[in-house]
């Protein structure tokens, strides 16, 4: 392959990446019983682009599975084999499998080929199993495809070589025409030509045993299932299979076509967009620094001048919206894997679990798609293994033997909510605090449910009596939380005993922007998280308490400890009376404390600046956002400042 | 058999030819950097300041939507004084994928030099440590110190980079 080939190979993974998925989701629709036909094209075409795909890249691994999936499905959608669950199934982890060879091929890593050779073979089992002559023919067809022959490089050659051996099964005394076949395989050696007849002419010689010794015990079994087809043409199948070829002939243009009408998506690199972003938010600056400047002017076109800024402001605007939405993704994308997930766990485990998808059309920030795919991947395992209880269990305390699992998101204002919730069983109170006792995590006095809810995101919890391999190694909700806490957001739980429980997640929109309250501290500005503070206070004399060189705060009955935002950041000029500047009161993972600033400045959503990139980290700080000014404040990284806080002996209760 | 190995550092910079380089002032020493190094030249605004860095970098600003922070090189190297006017000059270079600016007293020219007119730089006598400098040029009157800048600024001494991004990635 020339080096052209390499920027292609990258495109071809993604694509297929995107028909494997889409094949799932599509064979997870599908109805066994009476599978829809439009369904059952789009699994094939999207089969049927990942062949044609691999045969351009000579990945023989895809092609060859791919090609005896693209056969199964071909005879299911044109109704000459029934579909079942066990077929679905079948199809399903084979899809599994491309996936592997997929990664393996793009990470050029060995390729599994024991796993191959197993799923090609279940599916010919299938295959066989329905129509006999084929199954056979396919292992015929197979054998080329594991040395890597070079015929095999292009598409349309792969599907001559199906037709010929159509034609050679079907009329093995029809020599021109399989003469004609074979012409396309004019690349290989002669001697595998040779091979390829040895198929059809039993008395085979010594020399083509030694290429195909592998199929040798079928070779004679499609000898002789062929001659009787041959003979007897009542068989049904028989006279559909020649035009069958041709169909899969058209299939290729057919494929084509649906997929230009489709396009009306374009892939582009996110760096671009992240470049336009930046841009705009540039524009969005120049433009408010326009509208002071207009403003101030007092000249006789002023009129004027401000009925245009106000229309650039509009544009700018929309300008700033619509480049926003681009890194916008529906949820969906994330959301469509777990009826796999669910309905595999709940086999695995004897459960009868459904689950119900909500607001899969809410779109978030492309960044956050991707990294909130394993908490809530985790969050349903969990509550498939211990929230929701065996069928036989739930009818005894009267509920549906089905279990329910509710996966919703939804937007409210600046946040998005995604929310996991099961009918199962409910978190169970004593079992908890028991293991938390068990385990020695700390347990506050007299604790809410609430507070027994979070001890769960202990590290090293686990409830579960036996680990099994789903869940209970006490490996996950924490870090379950640490993630979403990463990705600024929160996990609440919400639980009631024998009603099930709920795990509500909320999580800012976009990456990119956090919405903050911005505080001013000597002639500086920093931005606070708004997901952290609990309330802005301005102290009472009577609130501070010193505890040796410490200022303490006494608000809602608990003692707070301070930390001097002026002292941590080097400033001068600043407040140092927490009596007459502000405190903000502040809850990170770890611990709760006040943060003293001189005052706060206003409440804005500010877009985050990586410091990292021509700089670095800067402790407590966790990154930078440019102002409307053009100036730059800092965003403070509230956990690490949580670090700083020295622990006190009388601290707030954490957990 | 030092000098020997400045010169042939700056030949592989100048690889024969000639070269442009961006003359600045710091203090009372004129010194020079290879132009390509250099993004732009703005005047000082001021800047946003940062936790617990040293006193020479002043901060960091808002280069068209890009934080970069800004380098006072006349506080580090103890020329001049490190005084802010309307005259001052950031000179903002892309070092290794970088954007860093740093503070001058002044933009003076650009000058071509080959090969020949750069002689070895002296062992003391100038505030840079001569392993950040190609060496010494004279033009017209006045004798000019070549910086290698990238050297300068990715060094561990000004600490801009985190030794682990030296590959300049993020």
């Amino acid at each position: 392959m020339s080096i052209d080939m390499e920027q292609f190979r990258g495109v071809f993974f993604e694509e297929s990446q995107e028909h494997l998925a889409e094949m799932e989701h599509l064979l997870m629709d599908l109805d066994p019983e009476a599978p829809d036909p439009e369904q059952l094209n789009s699994i094939f075409r999207a089969a049927h682009s990942i062949k044609g795909g691999s045969g351009i890249f000579g990945f023989d691994a895809l092609t060859g599975l791919t090609h005896v999936m693209e056969n199964l499905l071909d005879k299911a959608r044109k109704g000459e084999m029934p579909m079942s669950v066990a077929i679905v199934d079948r199809l399903l982890s084979t899809t599994d499998i491309l996936k592997s060879i997929l990664a393996s091929y793009s990470s050029n890593t060995e390729i599994d080929w024991a796993s191959i050779e197993q799923g090609t073979q279940a599916l010919e089992a299938i295959l066989g199993a329905k129509t006999p002559a084929k199954g056979a023919g396919y292992a015929l067809f197979d054998s080329p495809v594991k040395a890597p022959g070079p015929a095999y490089g292009l598409y349309e050659k792969t599907q001559q070589v199906k037709e010929s051996e159509d034609f050679g099964f079907f009329e093995p005394i029809g020599k021109e025409e399989k003469d004609d076949g074979f012409g396309f395989f004019e690349p290989l050696p002669k001697t595998e030509k040779e091979e390829g007849f040895g198929f059809f002419e039993p008395p085979a010689k010594t020399e083509k045993e030694d290429g195909f010794g592998f199929f040798e015990p079928v070779a004679p079994a499609a000898a002789t299932m062929q001659a009787p087809p041959a003979a007897a043409p009542p068989l049904p199948e028989e006279p559909k299979s020649p035009p069958k070829t041709a169909d899969v002939k058209k299939a290729a243009p057919q494929a084509a076509s649906p997929a230009s009408v489709e396009s009306t998506t374009i892939r582009v690199d996110t760096h671009k967009i992240d470049a336009l972003v930046n841009l705009v938010g540039e524009l969005v600056i120049t433009q408010s620094m326009l509208n002071m400047i207009g403003s101030d002017d007092g000249g006789g076109s002023r009129d004027k001048l401000m009925t245009a800024l106000n229309e650039l402001e509009r544009n700018t605007r929309e300008i700033q919206e619509a480049v926003m939405s681009m890194r916008m993704l529906p949820i969906s994308f994330v959301f469509n894997r777990f009826p796999r997930l669910v309905r595999d766990l709940s086999g695995k485990l004897g459960k009868q679990v459904e689950l119900t998808i909500e607001g899969g059309n809410t779109e978030v920030d492309k960044g956050l798609i991707e990294k909130i795919v394993d908490p809530l991947t985790h969050l349903i395992r969990n509550s498939i293994d211990h929230g929701v209880e065996m069928p036989q269990k739930r009818v005894e305390n009267g509920k549906p033997a089905q279990g329910n699992i509710l996966l919703r998101a939804e937007q409210k204002g600046g946040s998005i909510i995604i929310t996991v919730s099961d009918d199962g069983g409910g978190l169970n109170r004593e079992r908890i605090l028991a293991k938390a006792e068990e385990q020695g995590i700390a347990v506050p006095d007299y604790p809410t449910d609430q507070q027994v809810w979070q001890l769960i995101f202990a590290a090293g919890f686990s409830t579960a009596a036996a680990v099994t391999d789903v869940s209970g190694r006490g490996v996950g909700m924490d870090v379950v939380r640490r993630n979403i806490e990463s990705l600024g957001g929160r996990i609440e739980i919400e639980s009631s005993a024998g009603q099930g429980s709920s795990f509500v997640i909320r999580l800012p929109l976009t990456l990119a922007i956090v919405d903050g309250m911005s505080v001013a501290v000597g002639n500086q500005v920093y931005v606070v998280p708004l997901v952290n503070i609990i309330e802005s206070i301005q102290p009472d004399e009577s609130q501070i308490r010193s505890l040796g060189n410490d200022k303490l705060l006494w608000v809602r009955e608990e003692y707070w400890p301070m930390l001097n935002l002026y002292q941590h950041m080097g400033l001068d000029g600043a407040q140092t009376d927490p009596a007459k500047g502000i405190v903000v009161l502040i809850e990170s993972a770890k611990k709760r404390f006040g943060l003293l600033v001189d005052s706060l400045v206003g409440q804005q959503q500010v877009v985050i600046k990586s410091l990292e990139q021509h700089y670095k980290r800067i402790m407590g700080v966790a990154g930078a956002t440019i102002m409307g000014d053009g100036s730059v404040a800092l965003i403070l990284d509230v956990e690490s400042l949580a670090s700083e806080v020295k622990v006190q002996k009388k601290e707030p209760q954490t957990s | 058999m030092k000098n020997v190995v400045k010169a042939s550092a700056i030949s592989d910079v100048l690889q024969g030819e000639s070269r442009e380089f961006l003359s600045f002032v710091l203090g009372e020493e004129h010194y020079a950097l290879d132009i390509m190094a250099v993004k732009e030249i703005r005047g000082y605004e001021p800047v946003t300041k940062i936790a617990n860095a040293p006193p020479f970098i002043k901060g960091v600003l808002n280069l068209r939507g890009d934080i970069v922070p800004i380098v006072d090189l006349r506080m580090k190297f103890n020329v001049g004084q490190a005084t802010y006017n309307e005259f001052t000059i950031v000179i903002m270079l892309m070092v290794k994928g970088r954007i860093v600016g740093i503070v001058v007293d002044g933009v003076s020219d650009v000058i071509n030099l080959t090969e020949d007119d750069i002689r070895p730089p002296p062992e003391f006598g100038v505030a840079f440590d001569s392993k950040y400098l190609y060496g010494l040029a004279q033009v017209g009157e006045q004798m000019v110190i070549l910086v290698n800048i990238e050297a300068l600024i990715s060094s561990e001494e000004l600490g801009l980079f985190e030794s682990k991004q030296m590959t300049g990635q993020e």
